[in-house]
């Protein structure tokens, strides 16, 4: 299969990144040093181009009926311009997706779904739409439509100044409307860095030309990754997929995006595993030795039995420490507890730590 | 984007580096591997007293999002390894012919020098 494009990936190419496949597309992984780049976004500003994430449009009276079916968050608490983190569950409760929805009128809504997972998606809307017989047009965007992230200190400032309008007072989870150098936007105060920042959504014909308007440094999907993880924000088809890693909201750390009040397609096996211990728990550590721990590599505790799974690792830019994220067996999962992770072979030795590991905003 | 490949040194189809002097040898990795790796942050290496034999995995070094296993370009028993990666392991990234050296083996079989790559021979390889 072709892999999918970003409007700038020729842009890319002549800047000489280096690429890697995520999702089915083909997206920079570094332009300079994945180091280097996190180190701009905690310190000053990158620019990421994160186009390969999708766009699902819903438009119609019956707009927020789906979606608030669909999703486990509540998004009748949004008002308009608003944006709310929430998970795509199915009928057991398993995650599908973790997307942000955002509300643009009663009748009109966006979610930002994950790369690779928009046709998927969007068809799971169509799917229920059709079955319920709702007034709602859902349109797949994603090719349509670029998008960006201007993270770090630095970022809110710099924007401002070549933004048609006021941007630096725009609350976290909000949106607004806004030329960014000419350039017609969505401006959004988020990101998935830790750092402050906007992410901005605009026509993909006019990528190339507001990308070479930005004067941050370009930032790759590696430093994404270890901002990211520095975080401990999850990401889909890594700390979580429903078929090779299946994992529920509250098992996944992200409880606070699910409301059991509403009615949504996940709540009932939710509502019963809520009342229940968890069998896994969603931790953050780190290791003493100078050795990353990858996706997969088992967790073994102090009896040598093993009690979890390594779902993401790297070694901390900011902290000069190898860190990780996976699941363990809840009784091991408290902070401070000793672990073993094996990594080609070797038990390392390891601590759980809280979560952010670094203490950002 | 082109890479520096010194004139004074041999090299494998695998991207290491030999620099010979009569019966010992320099090891390390390319500029090319380097760059192919980035930020490499861990490196695992025999010890001194090891031998290592050509064409077998000898080490591995790990960048952020690999981990890449090290190839002995030739073989021979390992007189000296290179103290400083163990703290600056990023000196491999700084310096891949000078300060990022990894080993230095005493050369068991001269013959195998010559059928390592030429500078030429490894730049049409790369580019």
């Amino acid at each position: 299969m072709d892999l999918r494009l970003s409007p700038l990936t020729t842009s890319h190419e002549q800047m000489g990144a280096k690429f890697t496949t995520f999702g089915g597309w083909k997206m920079p992984i570094r332009f300079s040093s994945i180091i280097e780049e996190h180190n701009y976004v905690r310190n000053t500003a990158g620019k990421f181009d994160v186009s390969h994430m999708g766009q699902i449009i819903l438009s119609g009276n019956d707009a927020e009926y789906l979606i608030n079916k669909l999703v486990s968050n509540n998004v009748t608490n949004l008002r308009d311009d608003q944006a709310q983190y929430a998970m795509i569950t199915n009928q057991d409760g398993i995650i599908l997706d973790d997307i942000l929805v955002y509300r643009n009128s009663s009748e009109s809504f966006m979610f930002i779904p994950n790369a690779g997972h928009d046709e998927e998606m969007f068809l799971r809307f169509v799917q229920f739409r059709d079955k319920w017989n709702l007034d709602v047009t859902v349109q797949n965007s994603t090719n349509e439509i670029a998008m960006f992230a201007i993270q770090g200190p630095d970022a809110v400032n710099s924007l401002e100044k070549i933004s048609s309008d006021s941007i630096s007072n725009l609350k976290r989870f909000t949106t607004t409307a806004a030329n960014i150098a000419g350039t017609p936007c969505t401006v959004s105060r988020t990101g998935y860095t830790g750092e402050d920042g906007f992410e901005l959504l605009l026509s993909a014909q006019d990528a190339l030309g507001l990308w070479g308007n930005l004067d941050f440094p370009s930032c790759g999907l590696g430093s994404r990754d270890t901002l990211r993880t520095e975080m401990g924000f999850l990401l889909s088809g890594q700390d979580f997929e429903y078929k090779t890693n299946p994992r529920t909201p509250f098992e996944a750390g992200v409880g606070f995006t699910v409301d059991l009040e509403k009615d949504f397609i996940g709540r009932d096996a939710l509502l019963q595993s809520n009342s229940q211990t968890l069998d896994y728990n969603f931790i953050g550590f780190s290791l003493q030795d100078r050795s990353i721990p990858r996706p997969n590599s088992p967790i073994m505790g102090n009896t040598g039995e093993q009690i979890g799974i390594v779902t993401s690792g790297t070694l901390s830019p900011t902290l000069g420490i190898p860190i990780g994220l996976g699941y363990v067996k809840s009784a091991h999962s408290s902070i401070g507890t000793s672990l073993q992770i094996t990594i080609r072979n070797a038990a390392k030795p390891a601590t759980i730590c809280s979560v952010p590991f670094i203490n950002q905003q | 984007m082109t890479f520096s490949v010194p004139n004074d040194r041999k090299y494998s189809q695998s991207h290491e580096w030999a620099l010979i002097d009569s019966q010992t040898a320099l090891i390390g990795i390319t500029d090319f591997a380097q760059d192919e790796l980035g930020d490499i942050v861990f490196v695992e290496l025999p010890n001194p007293g090891d031998s290592i034999t050509k064409g077998d995995i000898f080490g591995l070094v790990e960048s952020i999002k690999a981990v890449s296993d090290l190839y002995a370009p030739l073989s021979g028993t390992i007189s000296d390894i290179n103290p400083l990666l163990d703290t600056e392991p990023e000196q491999i990234n700084d310096d891949p012919y000078g300060a990022g050296w990894m080993l230095k083996i005493e050369l068991t079989d001269l013959g195998e020098v010559e059928k390592l790559l030429t500078k030429d021979e490894y730049q049409s390889q790369t580019s």
